[in-house]
């Protein structure tokens, strides 16, 4: 009897036992259409993402990646025009069901944007501002509380502990964006999503942030949008590829860099596309 | 896109470096076993002066691989093309020193009366050798099916192997004087089937290349 052929797949290789069980899904997404007014944006979208693993999104600029992310904690119901088709399901509850708490899905469902975005206060209000509108620590002991652990989480807290009251203004861009990252975690997210999170910062900076990913994924589900799909490669579990709103291939990200199944996404990662 | 023409361009003269030096490890194969058979030992001597030659080739192709791996960080095909050529080229490497080994033989049998009783030895370089070109051959179109088709006939240089050893030992116990040259036949023997092991490395490297799918150590799954 002839023994199966391996594919390449260095961590999930069968043949030593590594295969980590497939987590439950964190996010389904089922048959998702988006529009902005006419022109449809994702076409037919179905995919999960498991929790506590991350999955990053890739494609080329217009393939509806963003929007794709932006449909899991409907960022994109602030838009004008827009249109959803589908469902997208959080621990099996869809987010777009009539009556769903959009409130509650932020809070469950953080983002990091592209550009660091701190608020003109101080670090530490930067930090406690969702748990002060969210009403979420009642003592001032507890609200330090949190911001000390967000600021811990975020690899922060070492770099500014002595300097809480300055401005979040005089950070350096990475610091800038980790800071953005705790005042994410500060409301005990159970989703990160960060859309282009290290574009902005040089190499130094975008190593920590890619560290933090790791350090962050053991809590937390992440999914990514990157345009460096070295980037994508390094830090997560989990690729997705889409091209002009649809999904190509979603896999290992192993799988996805060594053996891609679809011949777009070999196109695309090797650089060929177009 | 300017990025795109630049990998090419440098896998393509990859791709033209490594089959130089399998060039270079199948004459040298060819040539040791013409010296051997023909009592050559002018030849002899040159396949050993042209092993540095074989030995430059293999560290340009480790310096090109090197070079793409750092610069280009190849992905998917292309990663799956690097990675084979970088470890196929020290396979290549060690074919041309079996070759070497040969050929040493061949001089040090020169010296001695002729043996006439290896002509199965002759059969053997003759598989290896088309084998070899094969393997280089399967590797140059990322052909998968005659890649494992050339796997299979590894068994035949293993068979051939075994009755040359039993006859060379055979001989040594009925005619002791012959001993010697008994003995370096049965190294060039055994020179020809690691050629062959190795061939089949290539050629198991051909198929992760071309299809992305592990079959080394997994003997019947080709």
């Amino acid at each position: 009897m002839s023994t199966p052929t391996v594919k390449m797949t260095p961590k999930f290789d069968i043949r030593n036992n590594s295969v980590p069980k497939l987590r439950p899904a964190k996010i389904s997404v089922r048959h998702l259409n988006f529009f902005y007014g006419r022109n449809q944006a994702l076409h037919d979208i179905s995919m999960e993402l498991p929790e506590r693993m991350v999955t990053a999104f890739i494609g080329p600029s217009g393939c509806g990646k963003t929007t794709f992310l932006r449909t899991l904690n409907r960022m994109n119901d602030v838009i004008p025009g827009t249109r959803v088709e589908g469902e997208v399901l959080i621990d099996g509850e869809s987010t777009y069901a009539p009556g769903a708490d959009v409130v509650e899905l932020r809070r469950k469902v953080g983002m990091v944007f592209q550009k660091s975005n701190p608020f003109p206060k101080s670090i530490f209000d930067n930090v406690a501002y969702g748990l002060r509108i969210n009403r979420l620590t009642s003592t001032r002991a507890e609200l330090a509380e949190r911001v000390e652990e967000a600021l811990t989480n975020a690899a922060l807290w070492s770099e500014v502990k002595d300097r809480l009251n300055s401005s979040a203004l005089g950070l350096s861009g990475g610091q800038q964006q980790r800071l953005c990252i705790a005042r994410a975690l500060a409301i005990r997210p159970e989703v990160i999503l960060m859309d282009e999170p290290a574009s902005a910062l040089d190499p130094i900076a975008t190593s920590k942030i890619e560290e933090l990913i790791f350090d962050l994924k053991k809590q937390y589900t992440i999914a990514i949008v990157t345009h460096n799909m070295q980037q994508a490669a390094r830090v997560s579990d989990f690729t997705a590829f889409f091209l002009l709103g649809k999904l190509i291939e979603v896999n290992t990200t192993e799988t996805m860099f060594t053996a891609p199944e679809q011949k777009l996404t070999e196109d695309y990662i090797t650089g060929r596309f177009g | 896109m300017e990025v795109h023409r630049h990998l090419d361009e440098e896998l393509d003269t990859l791709r033209d470096t490594v089959l130089r030096l399998g060039g270079e490890a199948e004459t040298a194969l060819r040539r040791a076993m013409h010296a051997l058979v023909d009592r050559d030992v002018t030849v002899a001597r040159e396949v050993l002066e042209h092993d540095d030659a074989v030995d430059a080739l293999e560290v340009e192709v480790d310096r090109q691989c090197i070079d793409i791996f750092v610069l280009r960080q190849p992905a998917a095909r292309d990663l799956r093309f690097v990675m084979s050529v970088a470890k196929t080229a020290p396979l290549l490497e060690r074919i041309a020193d079996h070759a070497c080994n040969i050929a040493r033989s061949a001089i040090d049998l020169a010296q001695e009366p002729e043996l006439k009783n290896h002509i199965r030895i002759g059969e053997m370089g003759e598989i290896a050798s088309s084998m070899l070109a094969a393997a280089l051959d399967a590797f140059t179109k990322s052909d998968a099916n005659a890649a494992r088709e050339i796997i299979k006939r590894d068994a035949e240089i293993n068979d051939l192997y075994n009755d040359v050893f039993s006859e060379l030992i055979g001989m040594m116990v009925t005619a002791p004087a012959t001993a010697t040259r008994d003995a370096r036949l049965l190294l060039v023997a055994k020179h020809l089937e690691r050629i062959g092991d190795y061939v089949t490395d290539i050629s198991e490297l051909t198929v992760y290349m071309a299809e992305a799918a592990i079959i080394k150590h997994q003997r019947g799954s080709v």
